[in-house]
């Protein structure tokens, strides 16, 4: 038998590096500086969600949501509420649709303003990442005003919204969104034709509009290669039937595209935010029934029967009829998905998440092989990876 | 669709339920479902989103797997289930959705599922030298093992699991509904006076 020799070092990418997003072990199989294999080892940030979850009521499970993506909070807190929802057989009211909608798109342009100048980073921009942070911070207060946190929002919960906006919100809102267009135009001069840009994610990292299918990509990633497929459109929740909006989809299926879908992403949900800024109407904000969401406190000091409601609610929680089923929604990094399996307790006997980025840090490998080292930090920051939602 | 669901060998129950439907089949005809599921032009199922399962100990089938599809042409997803037994093994879909691969190695890796010809059938979520799954109904929400720094041996070492308090699982649901646990000298009522 012939011997080969084999040239090619093995390096260890991580958990501690700063292009990993997180703490991803990536094995590194170089021949030279070209990547032969990239294994990744993930897990690092596994916590168990799903096993918690069992042991929760559903209202309980909501906060856990807010903790897979800590960069998109309010879309997952979405496909849980809607799962929930959709087991127990009720439907919300239009003004708690509208809030869901406006939040989760202002949860969508933070998602970007954070990966995008991430990304720039990793390929060597500083300057976006201070820009979009402060602007961050101005749609940050945002999700304070209405919930009390800035991340952790528990905010969208079975049966509408934890609160109504408070006064004054809307004119807010909209003043707020009619300076962001501005915003976003002064980052892309500073990123789409700048030099270094392009030559570090044209043409890197391509994935085919059959291979996006086949590997389970969704998202920005899957919309990249042509493929015109958002669930907001096509299998449409809440409001969206109601809102008019366009899907950026990309070309060639590289990096750039990937970034640039993105940028055009948060410009659409700008505009869905004005359409729903200008359909909203007051009213209430959840199902009025005790038996699901809590009585007002106002209620709770006078009568009887909304303490009964309020307490057997926060202890024994609410009880879901028996069935299975699946919710997604159109996250900021693709589709975000909850299985939900009610044996009739008053907890989940199984929820599965289905992460986005799961799926799409799989393809790492084949979209690495070939390219250089550098390369991977550039593709990975393209990917949008979190390891919250990945090791759950 | 659904007629042309019910007429591939081995899928037995199909259920429309709000643009989501469900099937059940039987795990020998695995491959060719799958590969009916994908190919055949009418149905088109060629995104796989998820590979799940759940457990119900007492059960003699004891796991439920599940496999969530998704037809972009046709706007449909799909859940299959088909029901597997403690120490049976199952085809892997590798072959036929490549990204089956992680999916695979998550349900072996927390319920112990094993797929047969998974190309790299490990641990993905869990820590190197786990041991036992933790999604399984019998596995211990806090674990067996802990682990801390040891500061003599310069390293991170592995103990059982240590609480300070009992582990308490509260069972908050009523009381008075469906008590059908018996109390102690309640034998002693069951004969006629």
């Amino acid at each position: 038998m012939k011997e080969v020799e084999l040239n090619t070092t093995t390096i260890n990418f991580g958990p501690q590096h700063p292009a990993a997003h997180g703490v991803l072990r990536l094995v590194v199989e170089l021949e030279g500086e070209v990547v032969q294999r990239a294994e990744p080892h993930i897990g690092l940030l596994h916590r168990g969600t799903e096993k918690l979850i069992e042991y929760k009521t559903y209202l309980q499970a909501v906060p856990y949501f807010d903790r897979l993506d800590y960069v998109s909070p309010m879309c997952q807190e979405h496909a849980f509420a809607l799962a929930t929802e959709n087991l127990l057989g009720i439907d919300v009211p239009e003004r708690a649709k509208y809030i869901r909608v406006i939040f989760a798109e202002i949860t969508r342009i933070l998602n970007h303003l954070l990966n995008i100048p991430a990304y720039a980073a990793d390929i060597g921009a500083v300057t976006p990442f201070l820009w979009c942070f402060e602007e961050r911070e101005k749609l940050l207060e945002f999700h304070e005003a209405v919930s009390g946190a800035r991340f952790h929002a528990a905010y969208f919960r079975p049966g509408g919204v934890h609160q109504d906006m408070p006064e004054g919100m809307e004119d807010k809102l909209f003043e707020h969104f009619k300076t962001l267009p501005k915003f976003i135009d002064d980052l892309e001069s500073l990123l789409t034709n700048n030099r270094i840009l392009r030559q570090r994610s044209v043409d890197i990292g391509i994935i085919s509009k059959a291979e996006a299918i086949e590997w389970g990509c969704s998202g920005p990633v899957l919309r990249s290669t042509g493929v015109a497929w958002d669930l907001r459109r096509s299998q449409p929740y809440d409001a969206y039937d109601q809102v008019d909006f366009e899907v950026p989809v990309g070309k060639k299926g590289d990096c750039f595209d990937r970034y640039l879908v993105r940028i055009e992403e948060m410009r659409q949900s700008i505009s869905i935010i004005n359409q729903c800024l200008n359909k909203i109407k007051p009213g209430p904000i959840s199902i009025e029934d005790n038996k699901i969401t809590p009585p007002k406190r106002n209620q709770m000091k006078k009568s009887m029967e909304a303490l009964i409601h309020h307490f057997k609610l926060f202890t024994e929680g609410y009880r879901v009829p028996a069935g299975q089923v699946y919710s997604a929604v159109e996250a900021p990094k693709g589709e975000f998905g909850v299985y939900l399996v009610s044996d009739g307790s008053s907890k989940p006997y199984r929820c599965k998440i289905r992460a986005p980025g799961f799926a799409h840090l799989q393809t790492l490998d084949h979209l690495s092989k070939g390219h250089l080292m550098a390369d991977i930090a550039a593709i990975l920051g393209s990917l949008d990876i979190v390891f919250g939602e990945i090791d759950r | 669709m659904l007629k042309i669901l019910n007429k591939i060998n081995g899928i037995n129950n199909v259920k429309e339920n709000n643009n989501l439907l469900e099937i059940e089949f039987d795990k020998t005809n695995i491959l060719k479902i799958f590969n009916q599921l994908k190919d055949n032009v009418n149905l088109n199922f060629n995104q796989l989103l998820d590979i799940t399962a759940v457990d119900y100990p007492s059960r003699e089938f004891r796991f439920d797997l599940i496999y969530i599809l998704q037809s972009l042409s046709k706007n449909k997803k799909v859940i299959l289930k088909t029901l597997i037994k403690e120490n049976e093994n199952i085809e892997s879909i590798t072959n036929i959705h490549k990204s089956a691969d992680w999916y695979e190695r998550e349900c072996y890796d927390l319920f112990g599922i094993e797929f047969i010809n998974h190309p790299d059938l490990r641990r993905i979520m869990t820590d190197y030298n786990f041991e036992g799954y933790p999604l399984r109904k019998d596995f211990p929400l806090t674990g067996h093992t802990e682990v801390r720094y040891d500061d003599l041996e310069k390293k991170v070492i592995y103990e059982p699991v240590k609480l300070t308090q009992e582990f308490r699982n509260f069972d908050s649901e009523s009381p008075w509904e469906g008590m059908e646990n018996k109390l102690f000298g309640d034998e002693k009522s069951t004969g006629e006076d």
